[in-house]
């Protein structure tokens, strides 16, 4: 079954695994924009988790440890963002962007060594019975265990704002800290909960790309995902399900346009390489636009909150 | 109170690093500076850059001071970086990738004294030299051992931008390739991009999937051949840099871009005061263009004939674009026995015959 010399499974099943990195990340971002937090050091965060996972899974050899370090490594980068912009009070947009030009120089640091080694491969989970599904199978349920953890982070975090008081807590942060903190919320452990929430997921979608993607580390690997994944929050007007919408799109059509030209397609290779942004921002503005007129932006979104 | 002592301490720190600083701008070095598209980590194109800068410093000791700067992108940027370079003092900056050519010429005529050498361009100026390799010379020998060793007779071709420069690269390949096995394709995917590990990575698996057994990149990155290494039974060549760690499989050989012995001349001319605007185009002969070792995994009868391809190029006994050779659309570019002359092959358009798909414009 071949639409234009291209194999629907495999496309299929290689837009998943070019989108998780940015599902990841976004998801991430989104939780800590919800918060009323502007983290614009993504892209440092992600790079910094991708060397972080990279080192220890060459190390250790288990991926699985790589992944558990990748997390750890971006959460600990985005505790620094934590400190400047929680505690110092300074401007969220600059240390966003001192965030993203630190963890480059680091992850270009701490990586020196291990150019050129092939980590260890992760595994994919062949899920028992679903697998042998026709077309579905192969697509769905052949994949490795962390594009599965991208998808029920989609489902855990649109709960968890939804449903639980947590949530909505959080939520509370992000509209109105002052009057959170009249009822006695923390404001400021919130938002640090929420930024190394975002900076774990950041790192995990880094460690997705040195470790599954592109499998080995070469300095500034991420090469700009960061910035493509927090665009998709605000057009995905912070909404998991949207995020995850804009995530596949973007990964989806930039593996479909490659292919189609890879199959002699005769579409303008221009038209082809700028369409992932294009239908990306397209898809997302509409339907963000038809149901919400207005932004659904977090109203403290970037604002600094000080308690006196 | 502590943050007081941070900044205290901080301003005595800054101003140390000044206090030590200041010597070296007394002296009278000769400042050299690099522009760079990607990561001197890259494994690839900057990476051979920055090796050719740290030949000009081990070369000059003390009297050169080179400067750098990574990840400039093309466009209005590298404008702002380039001035910001001439600025800090240098004396001759070299911008490495094509899409300098315009911010190198404009900066260039804002500050008369300084030299430029723009590389794999064609703009100069009285102050502007250009220079490039002839990579083709090794994509001919790279066209050879592919269009052998492939068994799918598909061959990926990732570029990155369709420049003069890329397009030389696929004809001298496809012509090559055609050459020893009349039945190999070529599919060819533009990533519009020098630099970005995942969309390589990413192109070279959507070729694979379509069935190509060799990949050749145009891109500077080593994510190719990490794909094919996972992809297995596919062969690919390091570009630009000898990506040596990716043999014998699947990096079957490489090009080499050996840039040391141009930069330290070029600096030696600035020294001296000797300094022209040139046009230098040097090839596998001059040593400019280095084809890295030819694994074990190649048959020994395509081994013999790839070198045989290398040595006739380095020799001059043989140009890799001798006809009679048509273009795409059928028409006659080069007769039999002709040999293609630098002005047409320095701005390259046009696919050449055999070729499928067409060149985005």
């Amino acid at each position: 079954m071949d639409f234009g010399g291209i194999n629907p499974v495999i496309l299929l099943a290689s837009l998943m695994v070019a989108s998780t990195p940015i599902l990841l990340a976004a998801l991430g971002e989104m939780v800590t924009e919800k918060s009323g937090v502007l983290n614009l050091g993504v892209e440092g965060m992600m790079i910094t988790g991708a060397v972080c996972g990279f080192i220890a899974a060459v190390e250790t050899g288990s991926p699985t440890l790589g992944f558990v370090a990748a997390a750890l490594g971006g959460m600990a980068l985005s505790m620094l963002f934590a400190i400047l912009t929680q505690i110092f009070l300074t401007t969220q947009v600059p240390a966003g962007l001192a965030l993203t030009l630190m963890g480059l120089g680091l992850a270009s640091l701490l990586g020196q060594n291990y150019v050129g080694i092939k980590p260890p491969s992760l595994p994919d989970l062949h899920v028992p019975l679903l697998q042998d599904i026709p077309f579905l199978g192969p697509i769905l349920f052949q994949h490795d265990a962390v594009v599965y953890l991208s998808l029920l982070s989609v489902v855990a975090i649109w709960a968890f704002l939804k449903f639980t008081r947590a949530g909505l807590v959080l939520r509370a942060v992000g509209e109105n800290h002052a009057a959170a903190h009249a009822l006695g919320y923390k404001v400021k452990l919130v938002r640090f909960a929420a930024i190394g929430f975002g900076g774990a997921m950041a790192g995990l979608g880094g460690a997705y790309i040195s470790l599954v993607r592109v499998p080995q580390w070469t300095d500034g690997i991420t090469a700009g995902i960061g910035w493509i994944a927090l665009a998709i929050v605000v057009f995905a007007s912070w909404r998991a399900g949207r995020v995850l919408i804009g995530a596949y799109l973007f990964g989806g059509i930039t593996v479909l346009q490659l292919n189609l030209q890879a199959a002699g397609a005769k579409v303008p290779v221009e038209l082809l390489s700028m369409s992932p942004f294009l239908a990306t921002i397209l898809v997302l503005v509409v339907i963000s636009a038809r149901r919400h007129g207005a932004s659904n932006a977090p109203a403290m979104l970037g604002r600094i909150f000080h308690s006196s | 109170m502590k943050r007081r002592t941070l900044l205290t301490a901080a301003a005595a720190a800054s101003a140390l690093t000044l206090g030590l600083a200041a010597p070296s701008f007394a002296q009278d070095k000769t400042k050299v500076g690099f522009i760079y598209v990607g990561p001197v980590g890259d494994g690839g194109w900057t990476y051979e850059h920055n090796q050719g800068r740290l030949a000009v410093e081990e070369h000059f000791g003390d009297a050169v001071e080179t400067i750098y700067q990574e990840n400039v992108p093309e466009g209005a940027d590298a404008e702002r970086a380039i001035t910001q370079m001439a600025l800090s003092g240098a004396d001759l900056i070299f911008t490495t990738s094509f899409g300098y050519m315009d911010p190198t010429i404009n900066v260039a005529s804002k500050f008369p004294d300084v030299k430029f050498e723009h590389a794999t361009g064609y703009k100069t100026a009285d102050n502007v030299g250009v220079y490039s390799a002839r990579f083709y010379e090794g994509r001919a020998v790279q066209g050879t051992i592919a269009g052998m060793m492939t068994k799918s007779n598909k061959i990926g071709y990732i570029g990155s931008f369709p420049i003069p420069e890329v397009i030389r690269g696929i004809n001298s390949a496809y012509l090559h390739a055609k050459k020893v096995n009349p039945d190999v394709e070529f599919s060819v995917v533009w990533a519009y991009t020098w630099f970005d590990p995942a969309k390589e990575a990413d192109a070279a698996q959507a070729l694979i999937d379509q069935g190509a057994d060799v990949i050749l990149q145009h891109t500077d990155s080593t994510a190719p051949q990490a794909a094919a290494q996972k992809a297995g039974n596919v062969i690919t060549f390091g570009q630009a840099s000898d990506m040596g760690e990716y043999a014998p499989l699947p990096r079957v050989s490489s090009i080499i871009d050996n840039w040391a012995p141009y930069y330290i001349a070029r600096t030696q001319a600035v020294i001296d005061g000797t300094w022209e605007s040139d046009n230098t185009w040097d090839g596998i002969g001059a040593g400019m263009v280095g084809i890295g070792e030819i694994s074990d995994a190649v048959p020994e009868d395509v081994k013999a004939a790839a070198l045989e391809v290398m040595n006739s190029i380095a020799d001059g006994s043989y140009q890799p674009f001798t006809g009679p050779i048509n273009k795409q659309d059928g028409s006659v570019w080069l007769a039999e026995g002709e040999t293609a002359d630098d002005g047409t092959l320095a701005g390259m358009n046009f696919y050449v015959e055999g070729l499928t798909g067409e060149i985005p414009q």
